[in-house]
């Protein structure tokens, strides 16, 4: 079997997990926890697998290609790391080995129902935004074991900021009163945001032909929706997101029983979002800023220039900065630390996706 | 007098108290996060009408070029390099060295702060606490305490206690308290080198075609900065995939010329780039000399007429006129490489046989199924599969004119045992260069081990406190444990509660 196969049957895995781990919530009976870490656990073995199925295929790709390579090099050039699918898919399972980590540390089954939607979303957005999936041999640029450190580390960090992102989130849920408070609308704009993007490439993956799929995300970004050619429709998406984020905030804090069956306190939630950020801030500090220069340095000559990638990650590196510094020294607690978390996250999502999504599509289509 | 001094000192505590705030310091983070989105979405250094067509989008055709103009004044073009932006970095500095210059006393003191022993009450109101009955004796109970901080490397002090209790204290890892300190430095250390590197550094770019040497790179057209040797490129190449059009290698031959004499030869690829007195040359970009490939097609009709008016080429290149290495293989296995120019004719020695290079294609392939070369790929900067075609003579045949393929051996008559391989076909593609000189650099990278173990230090390790208290009781002996962490105390409680499971089972085995 193909390491893709292997990849969609934990995807599988995981989404079943996820569904169960949201009737463990509702039914609360320890047999169904069980269930669901048990799938999560399946999915994670299976994806390790389609991990290293991948990992021997593009190292024999390598091999073949570079017969005079010695082997330690030889197996560094052939990790899977080297495009948007790849990627993603490493970071799924980053999140998933953090969040059994955190289950069995925490003896906290429920927390499984905040990170496994996560994990489902990243696996809906590889499929829906029609990535290559085809093992692709590696031009020079890529070719350097600084990058392959930066990829990795920063993709771990990644991971514990996607959990801190999950955790602060739930946390502003936990510590809302009134569906007026400010926080709680920023949260329903967050959440109503995310949902909507992946909404409007569902449609327009549906809308597209198989062929047009794989172009997905350079060609057809929101064409189906917000920049359809028809007017009517683009303001109709609008309404419609409009209606969507009403919805949320409206019966967003219906979420806060459920998370109140889960004994998940405000308190477990604030400690688990900062133990990530303090999980993932050195490593992104370390794999994201520090590699990433240093590979910059070997190939360009330049360690720092300014793109909007690398200006993007300092970015990031200053919200993370400014939650340690303010959580620590500036006594700051509770929601305005939580809502650093959560923007944070969204820096990141930016500096991985949005500049190359957003960014790079304002200055092409402009030429 | 006085008054005026005090004065004066009340100006200096308060701009040294603005400057140590942690409100400055959250102001600064904000202020840099959100106007550094502002450069990734203006494109820096562009041309300007780019960033016109850009701003029209947002702002419609009319306003776009005031916005524009209105930008540029804000330094919104070189966003980076703006007075404004630089004043925040400068701010971001002065802040984080006063920041930790106020802090850095009050932490080397709690550093330094001997640690004393506790009263049981005081005890037991630390963070961590917890209480064991242990069936031993006193002493038993102290020795293995003893025993297990020794092997956990916990350096502990022990008193006796009045009641006839022991107390065994001990801290661990109380640097790790300064790992925040060594984060600013590294950073500080970061800036020092950027700007060393902005001083007396320079970063340019150098052409160099196949065979040509400089001794200059330039920053501009215009600007030449003098390298202090000569740098020859031998030849470049792109290598491909196996029938892909992915490249795999980008590489150049370059070559260091040093008072007429050779001294470093070296193949350069991306990733890694060839070094020499503090000048580095870095594999950036690869093109075909201009004109050059205009003046060939790909003869498939031997009456092509252009085939017969080929034209000199490299006239602005004075050192370096194309080459086709040609190698001929005689039956005995025996090899002789040729340099030709085009129209050049070569005999091959005892048979009669000329061949005249007539032609070129920088992208000739050969058809898949039949095995027969196909139509030739037309790139006007690019060199794929590099072809030439050679007319051939040979007594008592027509003259025919047949296509060798780089890198393949071929039988020059089918009777015939000689072979002809065309090797490459030098001189006529330039290498692209990155030419850069940075003597910061070395400082980043200390600056950037520094950050990295200061911030592992920082986050992964901990300034772990412990009080033990062994006191008698009926057959048995009461430990109190009272312990403290600056961070992970999760970790620490469970490293306590091992250490008393490891204690329980040694005694109860000796028993």
């Amino acid at each position: 079997m193909s390491s893709i196969t292997f990849f969609d049957l934990s995807a599988g895995a995981y989404i079943i997990a996820m569904i169960i781990y949201i009737i463990y919530i509702v039914v609360r009976k320890n047999t169904v926890g069980i269930i669901a870490t048990t799938f999560t656990i399946a999915g994670f073995i299976t994806q390790t697998i389609a991990f290293t199925i991948r990992w021997i295929n593009s190292f024999n790709y390598w091999v073949a290609n570079n017969p005079n390579s010695g082997l330690i090099e030889s197996i560094l050039r052939g990790a899977p790391l080297r495009n948007l699918f790849e990627s993603l898919v490493f970071f799924v399972w980053c999140l998933i080995l953090f969040h059994l980590i955190i289950e069995f540390r925490y003896k906290n089954r429920s927390l499984g129902a905040l990170v496994t939607p996560i994990a489902a979303l990243v696996i809906l957005f590889i499929d829906v935004s029609g990535t290559n999936k085809e093992l692709q041999p590696l031009i020079p640029a890529l070719q350097s074991n600084w990058l392959l450190f930066h990829v990795f580390l920063a993709f771990i960090g990644y991971a514990a900021f996607g959990i801190s992102f999950a955790t602060a989130a739930a946390y502003i849920v936990m510590i809302t009163e009134k569906r007026s408070e400010k926080t709680y609308i920023f949260w329903s704009i967050i959440m109503g945001f995310f949902l909507i993007i992946l909404i409007a490439m569902g449609i327009d993956y549906l809308s597209l032909s198989a062929a047009q799929r794989e172009h997905l995300i350079e060609n057809y970004f929101l064409k189906a929706t917000f920049r359809n050619e028809s007017q009517s429709i683009a303001l109709l998406s609008w309404i419609g997101s409009g209606v969507i984020m009403f919805l949320i905030w409206r019966f967003g804090l219906g979420l806060k029983r459920i998370f109140n069956v889960l004994q998940l306190t405000p308190q477990i939630l604030d400690d688990i979002t900062y133990k990530s950020i303090a999980v993932g801030f050195p490593l992104f500090t370390l794999g994201g800023l520090i590699m990433g220069a240093i590979w910059a340095n070997s190939a360009w000559g330049r360690y720092w220039s300014w793109d909007p990638k690398e200006t993007w990650s300092l970015i990031t590196w200053f919200v993370y900065a400014l939650y340690l510094h303010a959580r620590f020294v500036g006594g700051w607690r509770g929601r305005r630390v939580a809502i650093l978390a959560v923007v944070g996250f969204i820096a990141v999502i930016f500096t991985y996706l949005g500049v190359n999504l957003v960014l790079s599509g304002l200055h092409s289509y402009g030429s | 007098m006085k008054e005026k001094e005090r004065e004066k000192r009340d100006i200096f505590e308060q701009i040294w108290k603005f400057f140590a705030s942690v409100k400055l310091a959250i102001f600064v983070f904000i202020i840099l996060a959100v106007s550094s989105i502002i450069g990734t979405i203006v494109e820096q250094q562009a041309a300007p009408e780019k960033n016109i067509a850009l701003l029209a989008k947002f702002f419609g055709d009319e306003v776009a070029p005031t916005v524009y103009n209105i930008f540029v004044k804000l330094g919104f073009m070189d966003m980076y390099r703006s007075w404004w932006y630089t004043s925040f970095l400068v701010l971001f500095c002065i802040n984080l060295i006063v920041c930790s210059l106020e802090r850095l006393p009050k932490t080397w003191q709690f550093i330094n702060r001997p640690l004393k022993p506790m009263p049981d009450s005081a005890l037991r109101s630390l963070p961590i606490k917890k209480e064991y009955s242990l069936k031993a004796t006193l002493n038993g109970a102290r020795d293995a305490f003893v025993k297990i901080l020794n092997e956990k490397r916990y350096r502990f002090q022990m008193v006796s206690n009045d009641d006839g209790s022991i107390q065994l204290f001990s801290q661990k890892g109380k640097y790790a308290r300064l790992g925040a300190y060594f984060v600013h430095i590294s950073i500080i250390m970061i800036f020092i080198g950027a700007i060393i590197g902005a001083r007396f550094g320079f970063s340019g770019y150098l052409n160099l075609p196949e065979g040509g040497s400089s001794s200059f790179a330039y920053k501009s057209p215009t600007e030449k900065i003098p390298l202090g040797f000569t740098i020859k490129c031998n030849w470049y190449n792109t290598e491909y995939y196996k029938d892909t059009m992915t490249p795999k290698e980008f590489q150049s031959e370059l070559v260091i010329i040093e008072d007429g004499r050779e001294v470093m030869k070296k193949v350069i690829e991306v990733n890694d780039p060839l070094v020499y007195k503090g000048i580095t040359f870095y594999q950036s970009s690869y093109g075909v000399l201009r004109g050059v490939l205009d003046e060939f097609t790909a003869p498939r009709d031997p009456n092509d007429q252009r085939m017969n008016t080929l034209k000199p080429i490299f006239s602005k290149f004075p050192n370096s006129y194309g080459r086709f290495i040609i190698k001929v293989i005689t039956p005995d296995g025996q090899s002789h490489t040729l340099w030709l120019k085009r129209g050049d004719t070569f005999e091959i020695p005892g048979t009669g046989i000329r061949g005249t290079i007539v032609g070129f294609s920088p992208a000739l392939d050969r058809d898949r199924r039949t095995g027969e070369l196909g139509t030739s790929i037309y790139f006007k900067d690019t060199i794929v599969n590099p072809a030439v075609a050679i007319e051939i003579s040979a007594p008592g045949r027509d003259k025919f004119i047949a296509w060798f393929l780089r890198g393949e051996r071929v039988l020059i008559l089918p009777e015939m045992d000689h072979e002809i391989e065309f090797v490459d076909f030098r001189g006529i593609e330039y290498t692209g260069l990155q030419v850069a000189k940075d003597p910061g650099v070395w400082l980043i990278y200390v600056a950037c081990i520094i950050m990295g173990v200061a911030l592992y230090v920082t986050f992964f390790i901990s300034h772990k406190k412990i009080w033990i208290n062994i006191a008698s009781a009926k057959n048995s002996v009461r430990v109190t444990i009272g312990g403290t962490s600056n961070r992970n105390r999760l970790g620490f409680e469970r490293e306590i509660e091992g250490m008393i499971s490891k204690i329980k089972d040694s005694l109860e085995g000796r028993t």
